[in-house]
């Protein structure tokens, strides 16, 4: 199944948070980096030491500070959350991914079709564009896409263990009208514990 | 100039690891002698901006990179240095391509702003012109280092 893409598309969404569970569920060790949405979702739902909350971030630029952890540390699993606005402001970044041949990084991209950040301006190209094909095109070794939380559920395990790099992209419920990014405690202390769970291995 | 093997040489006796770079036709002379070098390794971005978040990452994560772009690559870079220099307060080092700056009376607009635009995000800086500067490029380089900041080498350049 390497290097093709394998679509489950259509109008459907899954709720965020269940999706992210799943994730949960399977991370076992792995360094996550969230930022935006991500961040606000998964910090709700998981205090490990090796979460790194990219927040406050650059918008798009989550995907590479994963490659650099992934790089750096090349005995542990990373993931690196995006969403679909920040991947639009960063496509070329799926080559970069691509040409820096991680073996163990994977690339999750939450795709709802809105800036949900600044209060649900539709983005660019949403309805038409087509993340997997683009992170196929880019040359990701592994691409998957799900809308289906069920399906999710099924094949999550055996995605996660696809050849490195790998993009995933879920088709995700906006949040809705409750959305506010999460306040975190000053990146200087966040930033100083992950790097102490590194260390400590 | 700066050449590829001394450059090389330079960044491997200050611990470089990797090398996050997008070239120009100055910089991209070097580009032979730093992939052939085992202790560096190599890493192409797209755009400049992203070059600082990839080397963010290496560098929480254990490695010491170094950033190599264009001054043009510099002004693209804003948000992303922002980032990591100021929200994040990590001591990035960068070695930036100085268009124009030995081209007497220019007025390309890059050689215009680059240092300006570096005063402005409070950056150390030292220009290097040829070889014989690499010495006191590492100085600066430990300097950043024994101080926990940022700095920049800037590499003069004729056209860029």
């Amino acid at each position: 199944m390497n290097s093709e893409k394998w679509k489950v598309k259509s109008e459907k969404r899954m709720p965020l948070i269940a999706a992210l569970e799943v994730l949960l569920a399977l991370r076992r060790g792995r360094i996550v980096v969230t930022t935006m949405g991500a961040t606000r979702e998964w910090a709700r739902l998981s205090h490990d030491p090796l979460d790194f909350h990219y927040l406050p971030s650059a918008m798009g630029h989550a995907p590479l500070l994963g490659l650099g952890l992934a790089l750096a540390q090349p005995a542990r699993e990373v993931i690196a959350f995006n969403g679909d606005g920040g991947m639009l402001m960063g496509l070329g970044g799926l080559v970069t991914i691509a040409a820096a041949r991680p073996a163990n990084y994977t690339l999750i991209v939450l795709e709802n079709g809105i800036y949900e950040v600044t209060g649900g301006q539709t983005t660019a190209g949403s309805g038409t564009v087509d993340f997997a094909a683009m992170g196929l095109a880019a040359g990701l070794t592994s691409v998957r896409e799900f809308d289906d939380l069920d399906t999710w559920r099924q094949f999550a395990a055996e995605c996660l263990a696809m050849p490195s790099p790998r993009m995933i992209v879920l088709h995700v419920e906006p949040v809705g009208s409750n959305y506010q990014l999460p306040t975190l405690e000053p990146a200087a202390g966040r930033l100083e514990r992950f790097c102490a769970a590194l260390a400590a291995g | 100039m700066v050449t590829g093997p001394r450059i090389a040489e330079t960044l491997c006796q200050l611990g470089v690891t990797d090398v996050v770079w997008l070239p120009d036709s100055l910089l991209g002379t070097w580009e032979t002698a730093l992939a052939a070098e085992p202790r560096l390794r190599l890493l192409r971005v797209c755009r400049e901006g992203e070059a600082w978040a990839l080397a963010a990452g290496l560098l929480i994560g254990g490695r010491r990179p170094l950033v190599v772009v264009q001054c043009t690559g510099l002004f693209e870079s804003g948000d992303a240095l922002r980032n990591v220099l100021f929200d994040w307060r990590l001591p990035m080092w960068a070695l930036v391509g100085y268009r124009s700056y030995l081209l007497a009376g220019s007025t390309d607009t890059a050689r215009r702003f680059t240092e300006p635009v570096l005063a402005a995000w409070g950056l150390d800086t030292l220009l290097v012109e040829s070889d014989d500067g690499l010495e006191r490029l590492a100085g600066f380089f430990r300097s950043c280092q024994a101080d926990g900041k940022p700095g920049v080498g800037l590499i003069a350049e004729g056209r860029g």
